[in-house]
């Protein structure tokens, strides 16, 4: 097995207000996979994406503790360069936010942040990242409409297609098809099995079927703490922890 | 249908007469005031009035003067607060911590809305017309203003700013964005439309301010424009109250029509941010 792309290593985390928190969290995560990390709401799986990008900077966060290893480097180090690590690892959020601006500059937005100005590699990267998202057939011929006249499931992909128009090496999504219907649910997960090849995938899924579903390798995250990992989808077959079985056979969360 | 269901009804009846009467007498000095000076003072409103100076001792001729000082005073009021009235905002909703500190501007900024004018006019006196030596002057009174109208304009801007969806924000960060790319790109467009409403608003009070330009900026009478933002200048309030309580035997026709000249100022306003308002909801996009 090659080196992890991303290892967690007793990452620790509490808000101020107390309400969720990690308690030493170790994780390895593997490139071209798609990892899951699934549990009852509130366990802390989404803190744990926020923590991998730096986006809890943005929150009031009263401890945080640990290390978190990307490519040799650690994440946690308040020396580093947030801007380059937010390209290198995209972020989907649960709700599809487009930003209010047509289709096309919410796929150049982030590049423009980054300072490009030739058009036509912005071009490139608008096609090149609406195929990999599976929407380029879509909406070809209506860049220049507003994203919010797109529906739920094409606004999603767009979120992710904006997010691999800055070529990030690792995409975390945070229940991205929990406001989807199953249709459009099936293409956004079809589109994470293509992209799964050339790029690290860590997902919270809406549900344990779409964990079963879609995962290579599984976390299950109850109450700040994680309860059991896998390889492959063993967890969602044979439990070893009763916990993670009661979860998983639906006797709570 | 029992009794008590039929005094229920009743009940509601009389409560949903009592609140549309209360909304109906609230409405009606509103329009009378309008009215009667809309009527009134059309018929003074003409071409000379608009475009002479007074004469014959202000009992005949025009208000160009006024007029024009009325503009440039808002015009001053608006280069002197608007900047640091929407860089506050920015500051406050964007950037600042919540701390006794900011805890402590915010009431200041609370407070600073709820001083009388005269106080203001008194203070600009003080400050910028005696002890900075700008003398009674478009200057000395547009600045005096701008620190009157700051409260309005830093309030509803940080308001409109703090409307955008946090999730835009964080979208933004999380493509690699700096705090300060997100705000020029992304909030700043998106709450232009609130704070260009504040920033009229509070330029209303400004425009139609007496106290403070009577301290500061305004003459009695002037036979010509000011040449320079040092100079003294005519307004169309203080020469409203100046017609209307100064001078014996002037023309009643006059004082309407001034009154609805100012007034116009004013509803034109309102007009403009009324449709900058409308248009920014049709188009928004959240």
């Amino acid at each position: 097995m090659t080196s992890p792309k991303i290892s967690v290593r007793d990452v620790s985390l509490r808000y101020s207000d107390g309400k969720e928190s990690l308690r030493h969290i170790n994780l390895e995560i593997e490139r071209n996979a798609i990892t899951v990390l699934f549990g009852p709401a509130g366990g802390g799986k989404s803190s744990l994406l926020r923590t991998i990008n730096r986006l809890n900077d943005l929150t009031d966060v009263d401890h945080l503790s640990g290390e978190i290893w990307l490519d040799g480097e650690n994440i946690l180090d308040p020396e580093i360069d947030l801007i380059a690590l937010r390209r290198k690892v995209g972020m989907v959020f649960a709700r599809p936010v487009v930003l209010p601006m047509s289709i096309r500059e919410n796929l150049t937005y982030g590049l423009e942040l980054a300072g490009e100005k030739n058009d036509a590699t912005k071009d490139r990267a608008v096609e090149s990242s609406l195929k990999a998202a599976a929407l380029w057939e879509e909406v070809a011929d209506r860049l220049d409409d507003p994203a919010i006249s797109l529906s739920g499931g094409q606004q999603q992909r767009l979120c992710i297609a904006r997010v691999l128009a800055l070529e990030p090496e690792v995409i975390m999504l945070d229940e991205p098809t929990s406001g989807l219907d199953p249709i459009s649910t099936g293409k956004v997960e079809g589109t994470l099995q293509e992209l799964k090849d050339r790029y690290t995938i860590l997902l919270v899924p809406h549900s344990v079927q779409q964990a079963a579903r879609t995962a290579d390798h599984a976390a299950f995250i109850l109450e700040g703490e994680l309860i059991e990992f896998t390889a492959g989808k063993k967890i969602f077959t044979r439990p070893r922890d009763q916990r993670t079985e009661d979860y998983i056979e639906g006797r709570f969360g | 249908m029992t009794a008590a269901t039929n005094r229920r009804q009743w009940t509601q009846r009389i409560g949903f007469a009592s609140l549309a009467l209360a909304t109906v007498l609230t409405v009606i000095p509103i329009v009378l005031v309008v009215g009667i000076i809309l009527v009134r003072g059309a018929s003074a409103i003409n071409l000379e009035f608009l475009t002479a100076p007074p004469s014959d001792g202000m009992k005949a001729g025009g208000i160009m003067p006024a007029i024009v000082g009325t503009f440039l005073l808002a015009l001053g009021t608006a280069i002197a607060s608007v900047p640091f009235g929407i860089g506050a905002a920015i500051y406050l909703a964007e950037y600042a911590s919540e701390n006794r500190w900011t805890r402590a501007i915010r009431i200041a900024i609370i407070n600073l809305a709820g001083i009388p004018s005269i106080v203001y006019g008194l203070f600009g006196l003080g400050l910028f017309v005696l002890f900075l030596q700008f003398g009674t002057s478009i200057v000395a009174g547009a600045l005096t203003l701008a620190i009157m109208t700051l409260p309005v304009i830093i309030s509803t801007s940080e308001e409109a700013i703090r409307s955008v969806p946090q999730s835009f924000r964080a979208v933004s960060i999380s493509l690699g964005g700096t705090q300060w790319q997100t705000i020029r790109r992304i909030v700043l467009p998106q709450a232009l439309p609130g704070i260009l409403t504040g920033v009229i608003l509070g330029l209303e009070r400004a425009v139609g301010e007496t106290a403070v330009i009577l301290f500061t900026a305004a003459a009695f009478f002037l036979p010509s424009l000011p040449n320079s933002p040092f100079d003294a200048t005519m307004a169309l309030p203080y020469h409203l109250f100046v017609i209307s309580t100064q001078v014996p035997g002037m023309p009643i026709q006059i004082q309407y029509g001034t009154a609805a000249v100012l007034l116009i100022f004013v509803l034109i306003m309102n007009l403009i941010a009324t449709v900058i308002r409308s248009r920014a909801r049709a188009r928004r996009q959240w």
